[in-house]
């Protein structure tokens, strides 16, 4: 009966961390640009000349709670 | 498998990006109409001309805040998956769809909850073109200080666990946490740009629909990824059984 009830629940094994780290590094340092694009390009900082980017994401960016003015 | 996880967050946080968009555009846009209504009557008051549309309203208010919650849904998505790949099985004790929630809910008090009470979210008329650079800093310098010490943290609470039971472990954690933020908001200057006569209701109305936008993704992202996750360590799990059946 206890033996029943004490049974552990098979988890999946973690992910060893060499296979996770390539996509950590790459993955993130993408999703990260894509970020600053949305939240900060042509405020602060600008990559890109003029404000294009800036007014077009506009009311995202106010709504998200990005600084923006 | 990483990959395939990844992929899985990213469009779990599009879906999210959407419901997001559609509740901003509901919720959201009629705000930031009143603002910009407001932003408008101050100019002609002032006598300043107004200043030339570059992209239309119609266009801020629809692609761009699509493709703005779109993108930010599918990068919020993709990281909560590289977390959950690395939590998996090593920092949680739950199963798939009780991390990603825990996940989702932790980002959302780390990445926007805690930060925006120092630093909330302002509609347009609120805050002025010239300080950009510096709130735009502190803003980033907050979020990444939130983050960092919410891992600490977390991190702390796990030391604590063996000695003292989970219970006390994760009070400890998160009083750390709120002691170590307490005082970075204390150290880091304040802003404060609300023009005199910007309405007082309009203003909470605004920072209330911005973080329920928030609230709206990151639940999404938290219970939709756990949900496609489980599914697909499920089947890697079952592959891995009948591959050693095989052998035997």
């Amino acid at each position: 009966m206890s033996e029943i009830a004490l049974k552990p629940v098979a988890l999946p094994a973690p992910i060893p961390v060499r296979e996770l780290l390539p996509w950590a590094v790459f993955g993130g340092l993408m999703l990260m640009l894509a970020l600053y694009f949305i939240g900060a390009e042509e405020g602060a900082a600008s990559l890109i000349h003029g404000s294009y980017v800036h007014e077009f994401v506009h009311d995202g960016r106010h709504l998200l709670g990005f600084p923006c003015h | 498998m990483v990959g395939s996880l990844l992929l899985r967050g990213m469009l779990v946080g599009l879906v999210a990006g959407l419901l997001a968009f559609a509740f901003a555009r509901v919720v959201g846009e009629p705000l930031v109409d009143q603002a910009i209504a407001f932003e408008d009557q101050q100019a002609q008051a002032a006598g300043e001309a107004p200043e030339p549309e570059l992209v239309s309203r119609s266009t801020q208010a629809g692609l761009g805040l699509l493709t703005g919650a779109l993108v930010y849904g599918a990068s919020i998505g993709g990281l909560v998956a590289l977390v959950f790949a690395f939590a998996q099985g090593r920092v949680s004790a739950f199963g798939p769809r009780g991390t990603a929630a825990l996940i989702a809910l932790a980002g959302f008090v780390a990445v926007v909850l805690v930060p925006q009470i120092k630093y909330p979210a302002n509609p347009p008329a609120v805050g002025s073109g010239e300080t950009i650079q510096a709130r735009t800093e502190l803003f980033f310098i907050l979020l990444g200080l939130s983050v960092a010490i919410a891992v600490a943290s977390i991190r702390l609470a796990r030391r604590l666990m063996v000695r003292h039971g989970g219970w006390n472990a994760w009070i400890a954690g998160g009083a750390a946490y709120v002691l170590v933020m307490g005082i970075a908001f204390s150290v880091l200057p304040s802003v404060n740009e609300v023009p005199e006569t910007f309405s007082a209701v309009l203003l909470w109305n605004f920072r209330i629909a911005s973080l329920a936008m928030h609230a709206v993704l990151w639940t999404t992202i938290g219970l939709g990824f756990g949900v496609l996750a489980e599914r697909r360590l499920i089947r890697q799990a079952s592959g891995r059984r009948l591959a050693a059946l095989a052998i035997r």
